[in-house]
């Protein structure tokens, strides 16, 4: 197999073994949106980046928790309705992305690649972020587990059992901003959500305890991408997409079987 | 088979209130929804709040719980106070795989033979091993109870526990609470809708219309003016609650003949109960 290849699949395994653990939480917590409009703000991140000379990656990370503890102060006041200041967000941060690449008139940016991945062109350096940031990533999900846990089944519960909810929701949302940060090599920012959710909601026929919904969404992520690299191998697919159409086709398959607890 | 233990704690015996509210008025959205109550909750006394719909009973319940912060006045607990809360219902989604067993110990490990005995005591035994979201609404206020319990608390809070429940059912949690304080000594804050059952059960009832209406054991607040003002005729035909047993259903739904279900002789059933949960 050519190295390029070998990369792709050890940067896409690497991705959705982080992406099942934490993408089950998006699902429990019906955070799905939320997920989406951090994505979306990612290629300012990117623009950012490039214009204070720094890792686009960091870039992303910055935009994405800043962008996250805005949404919290905002949906603190509730002025509007949680869903329509996501909108808001998503799609404003989105376009004011592309306005400042435009402004960029130097630089020669593969928008394609930044909206849609480019797995093939995974090189060494994405590879240590992937691995780094993924283990950084899983040591805080491990840590936090439980609690994280406790707050999902129920907020007022666990405050008044003395958990520190509001540290915990941050934090929670600080592992998806490194999360995007670092799968928007991958799939894209416009795909990243995909690549959280749909692994986790196909393990959820499968599973009776949440760890085992997080294993095994772990593992039909890295079934999907190891599918959707072959399908973009032997028909010469686009990867990024081709990754989520298999994560779907396994979704629609595991709508068929019988729900297990 | 061995019962979860029930050492009673230091703060049960001491002669000052495990929780004292003074003067808390609190505002949402510029309107004031509690203004100025007081309340205190002794060791071992059921103190309920009722009231009409948007009287600010579940604000106050919020309140002593810490979950949203009063305007003015103050609320203090006793140092140390472990509360145990029973939310009206949980807020977790269908997609979450999650057992009865693991509801119990969710985030502090509690050793398997513990949450056998809790489930066993609050007759839900057989849920154990079921999905959360798959327990109906009866069995899910005793798991509940079960888990509140668990921590050994000082004082319990109740969010409307009767909420679609039947009254054989309410009747049933009723004599149970009643049965821990107790036994445990704790002290029980409960908000209710439902008078009759409350009432048969409670030390002191306070009347919540944003501000206390009135306060004081259930016979003192029957005959108060205000109490009948807010719940109009409801009030008048409001006896003390008896509920006769000639049965009783376990959890999956078999009758067994009652021997100690008899709300009538409620001190000796509460006794005997108390001496069977004491032995280690």
């Amino acid at each position: 197999m050519d190295d390029f290849l070998l990369r792709a699949l050890a940067g896409g395994i690497g991705i959705a073994v982080l992406a099942g653990p934490l993408g089950s939480f998006v699902v429990w917590r019906r955070m799905a949106y939320f997920g989406d409009t951090l994505a979306h703000s990612a290629l300012l991140g990117v623009t950012l980046g490039f214009l204070l000379g720094v890792n686009p990656t960091v870039g992303v990370m910055v935009v994405c928790v800043a962008l996250a503890l805005l949404l919290v102060g905002l949906q603190e006041r509730r002025s509007l309705a949680a869903d329509t200041l996501l909108g808001i967000l998503s799609h404003s941060s989105l376009s004011l992305g592309l306005v400042a690449l435009a402004f960029l008139e130097t630089l020669r940016v593969d928008l394609m690649a930044y909206l849609f991945g480019d797995i093939l062109s995974v090189t060494p350096a994405d590879l240590a972020w992937i691995y780094g940031g993924g283990a950084v990533a899983m040591v805080g999900l491990g840590l936090l587990w439980r609690r994280l846990l406790a707050v999902t089944v129920d907020e007022e519960l666990a405050r008044v059992e003395g958990l520190p909810v509001r540290s915990l929701r941050l934090a929670f949302m600080l592992l998806i901003a490194l999360v995007i940060a670092i799968a928007m090599k991958i799939v894209g920012m416009l795909l990243i959500t995909s690549l959280l959710i749909i692994p986790a909601a196909t393990a959820r026929r499968f599973s009776r305890t949440p760890e085992q919904m997080a294993a095994l969404a772990a593992g039909v992520g890295a079934v999907a991408v190891s599918g959707g690299l072959t399908g973009s191998l032997l028909w010469d697919l686009p990867a990024g997409p081709s990754v989520v159409v298999a994560a779907a086709a396994l979704f629609l398959l595991s709508a068929l079987a019988p729900q297990r607890g | 088979m061995s019962t979860v233990s029930l050492a009673p704690s230091p703060l049960l015996t001491a002669a000052e209130p495990l929780l004292s509210v003074r003067g808390l008025s609190v505002r949402r959205s510029g309107r004031i929804v509690l203004d100025r109550v007081d309340v205190d909750v002794w060791p071992g006394e059921i103190v309920t709040l009722i009231g009409p719909n948007g009287a600010g009973k579940t604000t106050l319940v919020r309140a002593v719980l810490g979950l949203v912060s009063g305007e003015s006045g103050s609320i203090v607990r006793r140092a140390g106070l472990r509360v145990g809360y029973m939310p009206q219902k949980l807020s977790l989604d269908a997609t979450l795989p999650l057992t009865v067993r693991r509801f119990l110990s969710l985030w502090r490990p509690v050793p398997r033979a513990r949450i056998d005995v809790a489930l066993e005591e609050a007759g839900v035994a057989h849920t154990a091993e079921s999905p959360v979201q798959s327990v109906s609404g009866g069995e899910m206020q005793r798991v509940l109870l079960a888990r509140a319990l668990l921590g050994n608390p000082d004082l319990l809070v109740l969010d409307e526990p009767d909420q679609g429940v039947d009254v054989q059912g309410q009747a049933e949690l009723f004599t149970r609470i009643d049965t821990l304080r107790r036994s445990r000594g704790c002290g029980v804050l409960l908000v209710s809708h439902d008078l009759h059952t409350v009432m048969a059960r409670t030390d002191r009832v306070l009347c919540l219309n944003r501000h206390v209406c009135c306060a004081g054991s259930p016979e003192d607040v029957r005959r108060h003016p205000e109490y009948h003002a807010l719940f109009g005729r409801h009030a008048a035909d409001l006896a003390v609650y008896v509920h006769h047993h000639n049965h009783t259903h376990t959890g999956d739904g078999r009758i067994v003949p009652a021997a100690d279900e008899d709300p009538a002789a409620g001190d000796t059933v509460a006794a005997a109960r108390g001496d069977r949960c004491r032995h280690g």
